[in-house]
């Protein structure tokens, strides 16, 4: 903030967009210091001493990470694309049906969409499971945003790209995605928020993750395994918001 | 940089850089309508000419201009540019070689200025250096200051501004013809007169042949070299120069179309250029007051013309405000009432007026000042014009509806 001050116009204007983003960063250090401190200083049980030594916390938090990364990375690979093709010419007429099924992966409630198909019985269990259930249940808002995004261009500038001699895949790739770039973002920050949470329900099919911790507390009434899984979840989720925005604003195309 | 393809600073002003369009009898129907959006237009649009559609909306006419660089494909018909058949080849590569201009500019948002104009250069593989080149001289071209906008965003110009990086950028390959829909449609009215006064100079310059749509008559009159009045279904009323259809209307329909004061619109008509221009007194920046004070006392003169290093009109100090100078000031004078040379004569004298000054300041090429016109000018040309009568019989190029059930006959309309 020193140089700020020292440089009161360009670096004042540069920094304003940031200043947000800094104090959500300050509070998520800030209640992430006081949960460990909390853990350090905390009179615990030998269960508890057990669940949360720091090997077990950081093995747990990189179950987590890891379901969270595969899932979004799934997401984006079966969403972007198909939110691409349905905003091309004739496929747009299948925009509606597919926007339903979505919808429906997303009304189900998450936890019985994963003990669903955990139980069915030719899906595989455990971890492929929760990551099925977390792809259906966090595919709408990319698929969403990705069609509102391109729809959202303005058709003149379609049209002045294509009389200017660019192909349709030229145009695609130059100006609707590069302008669909802000919202399309906003949509995958969204999933990711609601793929940390919904993680946490991987612990009931034995997908491991933070979940376990939430359930191990509630199992064997140990109300600080609970609270540091909860916790640790939601600072997790924030984080992760946290650093949906930065990416957001980073990649926001100049000029807009 | 002798290979630079550009549009060299002294190029003869007669050399024409443009090709010829011809429609042959092209249709274009739409699933589901009884009636075809564009009927059987066979219609010759002559080289290094400026030819305006004109018509109410919904009567095809944009259609007609997309079906040139085949936006929209025909559904029967030919269409030929120069001597080249283009109705089968690829679309794009027939759009890279056809300027288009739409309203506002359609410049993209996330690219700078000078990115916006490298596009079809970029397609067509030019170098770099070769890309820069071209687009500091297009700058220049549509009078803006390379350096000061190359690399800004659209979101930080203005709207007259956009509309000009859209001429320069439809310019950026050299294409022989530019199609334009509506391009001044979404400005205020100062800054269209500006900018079709622009267009006119540019295109005394490099002589392309231009195809604008717009559904303003009197925008049609001053820019056209030639009219295509349309109806419903790009029926062709009438074909003609501005002069023959203000003095010779087709029928009602072409009447309405002009709107009253037909006589006012034949102002429209005559250039700044053609009237001859008084002489000033001119003097830079930074000049002694006193010295060009005692320069203008001399001539007789009430005002001096202060030009920048470029021969651009700054201000227009009166000798009362000269007298209180000790220098001459570099700073731009907004009031200034300046017009360009291609200006018409209407214009200057809206121009005169809003000014107060009566008389006003003439620009020629890129801005450099050429002269002052005063009302007295203008006045004479008004005598001169309801003197003339439209006597000048020029060859009309063919404009028709050659339809499918063809020789509907009424709407045929060259020579009339």
């Amino acid at each position: 903030m020193a140089e700020a001050l020292a440089e009161p116009t360009a670096a004042d204007s540069a920094l304003r967009p940031w200043r947000p983003l800094l104090v959500q960063v300050a509070a998520l250090l800030a209640a992430g210091a006081a949960l460990v401190i909390w853990l350090v200083t905390a009179d615990l049980t030998a269960v508890e001493r057990e669940t949360l030594n720091p090997d077990s916390l950081l093995q747990l938090l990189g179950q987590h990470l890891w379901l969270t990364a595969v899932s979004t990375v799934i997401v984006l690979a079966i969403a972007v694309p198909l939110g691409v093709l349905l905003t091309r010419g004739p496929m747009r007429r299948a925009a509606g049906p597919v926007l339903a099924v979505a919808n429906f992966g997303q009304a189900a409630p998450a936890v019985g969409l994963i003990v669903l198909i955990a139980a069915a019985p030719f899906l595989p269990n455990g971890f492929w499971a929760a990551i099925i259930a977390l792809v259906l249940y966090a595919a709408l808002p990319v698929l969403g945003n990705t069609m509102i995004g391109i729809r959202g261009v303005d058709q003149r500038l379609v049209e002045a790209g294509r009389g200017m001699g660019m192909t349709a895949r030229a145009v695609l790739f130059r100006i609707e995605l590069p302008l669909a770039v802000p919202v399309m973002l906003a949509g995958v920050r969204t999933a990711l928020v609601l793929l940390v949470g919904t993680a946490a329900l991987a612990s009931f099919i034995n997908g491991g993750g933070l979940g376990l911790l939430i359930t191990t507390g509630v199992n064997l009434y140990e109300l600080r395994v609970l609270v540091t899984g909860a916790v640790m979840t939601a600072l997790l989720a924030l984080l992760i918001d946290w650093v949906g925005r930065v990416v957001e604003h980073v990649a926001r195309p100049k000029g807009m | 940089m002798p290979e630079t393809t550009a549009v060299a600073e002294d190029r003869d002003e007669s050399q024409i850089t443009g090709k010829s369009i011809r429609l042959e009898g092209v249709t274009k129907r739409y699933p589901g309508q009884s009636t075809p959006a564009v009927d059987g237009v066979t219609l010759e649009i002559p080289a290094g000419q400026v030819v305006m559609l004109v018509g109410p909306s919904g009567c095809g006419k944009t259609t007609t201009l997309k079906m040139i660089n085949r936006l929209i494909e025909p559904t029967e018909g030919r269409i030929v540019l120069g001597d080249e058949d283009v109705t089968a080849i690829d679309g794009d590569q027939l759009r890279r070689r056809i300027g288009y201009v739409i309203q506002a500019g359609g410049l993209f948002p996330h690219m700078t200025v000078a990115q916006n104009i490298a596009i079809v250069p970029k397609m067509l593989g030019w170098d770099a250096q070769r890309i820069a080149d071209r687009t500091t001289e297009l700058l220049d071209l549509v009078s803006l200051d390379p350096d000061t906008y190359r690399d800004r965003y659209p979101k930080e110009l203005s709207g007259g501004q956009q509309q000009r990086v859209g001429v320069a950028r439809a310019l950026a390959a050299d294409p022989p013809v530019l199609l334009m829909d509506e391009p001044f449609g979404a400005v205020d009215p100062i800054t269209r007169q500006r900018l079709q006064d622009e267009l006119i100079r540019i295109q005394q310059e490099l002589r392309k042949t231009i195809v604008i749509v717009t559904h303003d008559f009197d925008e049609a009159v001053k820019l056209g070299d030639w009219i295509v009045v349309f109806r419903e279904g790009a029926q062709i009323v009438q074909y003609d120069t501005p002069e023959r259809i203000l003095a010779e209307p087709a029928d009602e329909f072409v009447e309405s179309f002009i709107g009253s004061g037909a006589g006012i619109k034949q102002l429209a008509l005559q250039r700044v250029r053609d009237v001859d221009l008084k002489e000033a007194i001119t003097a830079r920046p930074g000049d002694d007051a006193a010295e060009v004070l005692a320069k203008v006392e001399k001539a007789g003169h009430g005002h001096v013309v202060v030009l920048d290093e470029r021969d651009r009109p700054l201000s227009w100090p009166s000798r009362r405000a000269l007298s209180r100078m000790a220098t001459i000031p570099a700073e731009a004078d907004e009031r200034t009432p300046v017009i360009g040379s291609g200006a018409t004569l209407n214009d200057a004298l809206d121009e005169m007026l809003v000014s107060n000054a009566g008389a006003a300041l003439v620009t020629g090429r890129r801005g450099a000042f050429a002269g002052v016109i005063t009302i007295e000018e203008v006045m004479d040309a008004i005598r001169a014009v309801r003197a003339s009568a439209s006597d000048d019989l020029a060859d009309a190029p063919v404009g028709t509806n050659a339809g499918s059930d063809d020789g509907t006959g009424d709407e045929v309309a060259q020579d009339g």
